[in-house]
């Protein structure tokens, strides 16, 4: 390890106000420190997030009434494929990984920093560079991309909206999410503290580190689709042109290998992140602690095999078809194995209801619904009912929003007094959970009802019997609005003058919680030896409360 | 030691750390030329008779001459990192550049490779090539999209090699400290591996 005398000189000055070699503005955004390029991350995405928002609250808005109510239909095509874009690649894929894996996956194996700081800050740079050529597709020439997020061929082809500028967009953020999956999985291989065995990492390592494989192992694929579609439109090759003997589905199974895959990306590191929650806040040690590790692997694995369930209704052979069903439901195995553990880890603790707590509980529960509803279109019959319906939008909302999304704000106020090294008002955010929980399940619900009924995804219009379940949705939106303002406001009066939180407020027992808030440039003055497993609340469980 | 602490912090070396992220990053460069090879598998089996046909005007000879260079390449590459582990550092820098000037004259022939195809209209909305059948068509796309994706790594290799020849220079990569090289070395390799594909592929297979 590095100089020891320096090391001590600095530990008590936190990575926030430490001096490093620059000043200002560029001390963060050329900073290798893990820390700052988690927080720059939060930064970048907190921006998009809320444009992302915005998107979607115009989505909802516009869809109130049947007809024309705020927007033209070119604008509401654009609207939606602009929301799917950001929220996906800028804030659900990102989201977990590249804020709270950056900022605590060394800290949680005993390490100072990731194994590649410079690659690290890379794609930070790519991210925003990435991000904001999205941006700027929608004000070239041409107008922003109305393709949805998906590109399909042949549309993506033919319509003269910016696609190209949003392809690019996506396969710079694309490179950015390889290249934190190449950090993740080399800095958990390498720089574990002494003692730090793989049956003793906390539960979101194992997590980060399936996700890290899934980003290595399957992004690629959608890049050079991507990039496909591109040269398609730039020089007509012909690869994805019925006219010139190209196969239009294939695109569409190139683009699902990744995107399926990616999905996992998306959920994996908020169960890990839940795993950490619910043994903190129950007082229990986790139950199946080997389980919830394996089945992260086996989600990664079972999770890439999957793909073609998004295109059941293309005219696959039947044989293909019935064997991607029969994935898909092995594939809802290791989710289920997680959730039962969480549950069986919370019988008989003791339960405190505090803010990152509730996320984490609405978490298993919308978790479930999205989960179960899943596996309604993972069979054949039902998929033909059900595909492209508002069912299928429901359905992915509650996995990715109602899931990934509660689990980054379950994050969020989990790590919060960590790293920043004060405390938010609880009240508050339990008055914002209440809010973003009931306006969520108002928005999404009803739409799961108007899906089955019929009612089809992507429409900027519809029929009027779907009016009333429209209604209901829109006015779920304005309360989700409402309650993520309150969350965001409450979060940032906390970082002003919110009170000074201990080094360990949650009574948490894994290594980020044996260090000072916010935590040194060194993480840890000497690196510590760990002896025991991550969750050791054996104490409590033997009635001996501290 | 006038660096700041925080730059300290962050300053260790780990060699076989440094291989792994190669070797992980050289798995994604496979993939995303597996996503081809994918599409050339599909197309070859529906459209097996155009894809032999087009084949056929592809001069194995050039194809067969560029197999040597970058095989050679290979070679030299691999050698210069012997030379650097033995601090023959002259030796070591010489045998850099030799693998940067073959890979120059594989691009060479590359270029005259194509500009003929070009001269006979054989490019993607070429009017020769829209007069054939769909599995022409789609074949010289591939090969265009395929090769040309292999060429743009083969130049990204000639960057690499160009800083390892400054770097085996100002001795930041010497006898002690030669990661850099052994991991530009397997990403040359994974170039020449990729090429080891494409040419059976679109040179040999009637």
């Amino acid at each position: 390890m590095s100089n020891h005398a320096l090391a001590s000189q600095s530990a008590r000055t936190d990575f926030m106000r430490a001096a490093g070699s620059r000043k200002g503005i560029l001390s963060w955004i050329l900073s290798t420190d893990h820390k700052r390029i988690g927080i720059l991350y939060m930064i970048a995405m907190g921006i998009f997030f809320a444009v992302g928002v915005l998107f979607g609250l115009l989505i909802r808005l516009e869809l109130i009434a049947p007809g024309k109510t705020i927007m033209e239909a070119q604008t509401y095509n654009s609207v939606f494929t602009l929301h799917g874009i950001i929220m996906i690649f800028l804030f659900i894929i990102p989201g977990l990984p590249a804020v709270f894996g950056n900022f605590f996956l060394p800290i949680l194996i005993g390490a100072r920093d990731v194994s590649f700081p410079r690659l690290n800050l890379l794609s930070w740079w790519l991210f925003v560079a990435g991000g904001l050529m999205a941006i700027v597709s929608v004000f070239l020439p041409g107008g922003p991309a109305d393709t949805g997020w998906t590109f399909y061929i042949p549309y993506s082809v033919r319509t003269s909206t910016n696609v190209i500028p949003a392809l690019l967009a996506a396969f710079t953020l694309g490179f950015s999410s390889i290249l934190t999956g190449i950090n993740f999985v080399t800095t958990v291989h390498r720089l574990r503290a002494p003692g730090m065995t793989w049956f003793r990492m906390p539960l979101f390592i194992w997590s980060l580190y399936a996700t890290g494989w899934v980003q290595v192992l399957a992004t690629p694929i959608v890049g050079i689709t991507l990039l496909l579609v591109v040269v398609e439109r730039a020089l007509g090759v012909g690869i994805f042109d019925p006219a010139l003997g190209g196969d239009p589905i294939l695109y569409q199974h190139l683009f699902w290998i990744y995107s399926h895959p990616a999905v996992y990306i998306m959920i994996l590191p908020a169960m890990g992140l839940i795993s950490e929650v619910i043994p903190v806040f129950a007082r229990r040690t986790i139950f199946g602690y080997s389980f919830i590790a394996f089945s992260s692997i086996a989600i990664a694995l079972l999770g890439s095999l999957v793909w073609a369930h998004h295109m059941f209704t293309v005219g696959m052979s039947d044989t293909a078809q019935w064997i991607f069903s029969l994935l898909t439901f092995l594939v809802s195995i290791p989710s289920a194995i997680k959730v039962f553990n969480w549950v069986s880890t919370l019988y008989k603790g003791s339960i405190e209801l505090e803010p990152p707590m509730l996320f984490a509980l609405a978490f298993i529960f919308q978790f479930s619904i999205g989960g179960f509803t899943g596996l309604m279109q993972g069979a054949l019959a039902l998929n033909m009912h059900l595909h492209d319906t508002s069912f299928i939008v429901a359905h992915f909302h509650y996995v990715m929003f109602g899931g990934t999304g509660f689990g980054i704000f379950a994050a969020m106020h989990y790590w919060f007094p960590k790293m920043f090294g004060k405390m938010y008002n609880k009240a508050r955010a339990n008055v914002s959970f209440i809010l973003i929980f009931i306006g969520f399940n108002v928005l999404y619900f009803p739409l799961f009802i108007a899906g089955y009924m019929g009612m089809p995804r992507r429409y900027y219009d519809y029929l009027p019997e779907f009016q009333s379940l429209h209604f209901i949705s829109t006015i779920g939106s304005w309360i989700l609005v409402l309650g993520l303002i309150m969350m965001v406001a409450n979060l940032l009066m906390g970082l002003r003058n919110g009170s000074r939180a201990s080094s360990n407020p949650w009574g948490g027992t894994t290594l980020e919680w044996t260090i000072q808030s916010p935590p040194t440039v060194e993480n840890f003055e000497t690196i510590p030896v760990v002896a025991t497993g991550p969750y050791d609340y054996s104490r409590y469980e033997r009635g001996e409360h501290a | 030691m006038n660096h700041s602490n925080a730059v300290q912090a962050h300053m260790h070396r780990d060699d076989y750390g440094a291989k792994i992220g190669m070797w992980l990053f050289l798995f994604t460069e496979l993939i995303l030329f597996g996503g081809l090879f994918i599409v050339y598998a599909v197309y070859r089996f529906t459209y097996g008779d155009g894809f032999s046909l087009a084949s056929k005007e592809l001069d194995t000879l050039v194809g067969m001459i560029n197999t040597i260079v970058l095989l050679t390449s290979s070679l030299t590459m691999a050698m210069s990192i012997t030379a650097i582990q033995q601090g023959r550092r002259r030796l070591s820098i010489g045998l850099v550049g030799a693998t940067n000037a073959l890979a120059l004259v594989f691009m060479v022939n590359k270029y005259f490779e194509w500009t003929a195809k070009f001269h006979h209209g054989l490019f993607p909305g070429g009017k020769e090539l829209l007069e054939r059948t769909n599995g022409e068509i789609l074949y010289f796309g591939l090969y265009y999209v395929m090769t040309g994706l292999h060429a743009i790594h083969v130049l990204i290799g000639m960057v690499i090699m160009t800083f390892m020849m400054v770097y085996l220079k100002t001795g930041h990569v010497n006898k002690d400290s030669f990661v850099k090289l052994e991991n530009s070395g397997l990403y040359w390799h994974l170039v020449d591996l990729i090429w080891i594909f494409l040419f059976p592929l679109f040179y040999l297979i009637h």
